[in-house]
């Protein structure tokens, strides 16, 4: 499980690397997108993949438990990066000539 | 009031102030008043938690009671105090600033609200005491200044607006991911229980790609050299309010967080070597920012520059590291963004009297408007770092703190990019007052020249009272070098985890 995890991440930071060295702003913009998400799955996964266990249950032994922080940081992450991502598609449509 | 109501109105202030001016309109004076009451307020609470930490003491916020490592805590200490209050004395004054140099109801509109949330996310950069939140301020911050960059840029600042925009979300990519990974290593998001862990640790792996990945992403923040170059691209196109407080916050927010993590969090026995790759950068960026002015042929594009090669400064206070170095790198950061904020609104009143700040175009102006000449050469003089005024003495404690360490190189290229300074204010000094007296001129609104003229003041103040002001720049110093202190008020005296 880690080991696709790291793949998907090296994977999407790549092309994400790829496209937003490319010539337009529209490149630039989903390379900005997938590096994003390659960020968010490393925030992800940084409390420890666990198949199966779910955040946060009363009474449980925290052994059998993920934790629950890494994905309310994501969470955070996610929507921040939506906001950004959504200023910067505005920006790409007011600079095209009309 | 105790210390937390105080931190807690200060940090809030700006945000119920930006929500006022959404409601009154834009008709003059209501959003201005209520902008210029909001930044009132945060500076007077700002100003009275300086005065309480003075002593070294650290007042820290609980929100809703959660014990530290777990929940989110708000500190308010010498150095982020004092951060606080100075960044709110230029919101404040580019807010009254802006009341007459902005005229358009548009952009009135956007500006008063946006500016306060600038400065709420600036306020709440400077007192969180936890890595993740930082970024979440940061990305306040930046969403506002976006917003601001484009609402009020128009159409000629649209593509630095764009670079602008895309190296801050790299660099806060990079931030994020660097927060994951000192999750992911040690648990915690804690600056105080961070720096405990990073204390007792003997191993370098805790540290090396959470550090690299942060010196990256705050030294875009900040402009250093090479990742400085999308600060001269949008500055110097933006309205004279906008750029002189974006001058004299965004990079600094950046230093303010290189210096919170750097000279606190990421120092311990464990060695990862920032300190020789941001010596180097310091010293390049120093130089190629005052290298890039001496070819520029506008008032405010030299100054971006200038801002880059300042940046440097600080940024090499910070790669000494003894404690004067820090102290004087704090100092340096208190003087550094009242006299750039001040430059840029004096290049705003230069182009509202003679109609633009190029030195090819305009001359004269010592003959047809002799108080501007003075408002510019209080801080350009400073900037420059000519005795009393507050430059110099920033310039010289650092001098003293390289003298001090031995460090040939240091010392050679500080005398240097000082004397480089002088010769581009010079430039533009002689070629923008110098000269004939220019007919077309127009009158510049009285609230403009007085802001600069506070602004001005605070200058001369901090240079006559410099003793004062540098024992608050060492308090704040000692704060982060040795911040028993703040993990106390962090965690608590009894902590278990506490050395």
């Amino acid at each position: 499980m880690p080991f696709v995890v790291a793949i998907t991440i090296g994977l999407l930071v790549a092309a994400g690397l790829y496209r937003l060295l490319g010539r337009t702003k529209i490149d630039t913009l989903i390379g900005l997108i997938l590096i994003s998400q390659g960020a968010n799955l490393t925030l992800f996964a940084s409390g420890g993949l666990k198949h199966n266990a779910p955040a946060l249950l009363y009474g449980q032994d925290p052994a059998t438990m993920t934790d629950p922080l890494p994905q309310a940081l994501v969470l955070t992450a996610i929507v921040i990066g939506f906001g950004i991502l959504a200023f910067l598609l505005t920006l790409v449509v007011r600079s095209q000539p009309k | 009031m105790n210390a937390e109501v105080i931190l807690i109105i200060g940090l809030l202030a700006p945000l119920i102030g930006a929500v006022g001016c959404l409601f009154v309109g834009s008709r003059r004076p209501l959003p201005d008043g209520v902008a210029i009451a909001a930044s009132t307020v945060s500076l007077t609470m700002a100003l009275t938690l300086v005065a309480l930490c003075a002593n070294g003491s650290v007042h820290a916020v609980h929100a809703g009671s959660w014990p530290a490592p777990f929940g989110i805590v708000l500190v308010s200490d010498g150095f982020s105090s004092l951060m606080m209050s100075v960044s709110q004395l230029v919101v404040l004054a580019s807010l009254i600033y802006a009341n007459r140099s902005i005229g358009d109801r548009l952009r009135r509109r956007h500006f008063f609200p946006l500016v306060l949330t600038l400065s709420f996310g600036a306020n709440g950069a400077f007192l969180t005491g936890d890595l993740f939140n930082l970024y979440v301020w940061f990305e306040v911050l930046l969403l506002s200044s976006f917003a601001l960059m484009a609402a009020l840029g128009g159409a000629k600042a649209r593509l630095g607006t764009w670079t602008y925009v895309v190296i801050n979300l790299i660099s806060s990519l990079l931030f994020l991911v660097s927060a994951g990974l000192v999750y992911g290593k040690t648990g915690t998001l804690n600056f105080a229980d961070l720096k405990i862990i990073i204390q007792n640790t003997e191993s370098a792996f805790l540290i090396e790609s959470s550090a690299a990945l942060l010196l990256g992403a705050f030294a875009i923040k900040a402009a250093l050299i090479p990742l400085a170059f999308w600060l001269p691209a949008a500055y110097p196109l933006l309205p004279p309010a906008l750029s002189s407080l974006f001058s004299g916050l965004l990079t600094k927010v950046g230093l303010y967080a290189l210096y919170r993590v750097f000279a606190m969090v990421f120092a311990g026995d464990a060695d990862f070597p920032h300190r020789e790759i941001l010596f180097g950068v310091a010293l390049v960026t120093m130089i190629g920012g005052v290298l890039g002015a001496v070819g520029q042929g506008d008032m405010r594009r030299i100054l971006s520059f200038h801002i880059i090669s300042q940046v440097g400064y600080m940024a090499l206070a910070l790669a000494l590291f003894t404690p004067l170095a820090i102290a004087a790198g704090i100092f340096y950061l208190v003087h550094h963004i009242v006299v750039k904020a001040n430059l840029f609104l004096v290049s705003g009143l230069v182009e509202k009297h003679a109609g633009s700040s190029s030195i090819q175009r305009t001359t004269g102006l010592l003959h047809s408007a002799p108080g501007i000449a003075l408002l510019f050469a209080i801080p350009a003089l400073s900037l420059a770092g000519i005795p009393p005024l507050s430059g110099f003495f920033a310039k010289f404690t650092l001098l003293r703190a390289a003298v001090e360490k031995g460090d040939v190189i240091a010392i050679t290229v500080i005398v240097a990019v000082g004397l480089l300074t002088i010769f581009s204010m010079l430039k533009i000094w002689r070629a923008i007052f110098w000269g004939n007296r220019s007919d077309k001129v127009s009158p510049v609104p009285r609230s403009m020249t007085q802001t600069s003229f506070a602004l001005g003041l605070v200058t001369i103040f901090i240079g006559l009272a410099c003793a004062p002001v540098f024992e608050l720049a060492q308090s704040a110093a000692n704060g982060l070098l040795e911040p028993a202190a703040y993990l106390d008020a962090v965690l608590g005296s009894g902590n278990p985890k506490a050395p």
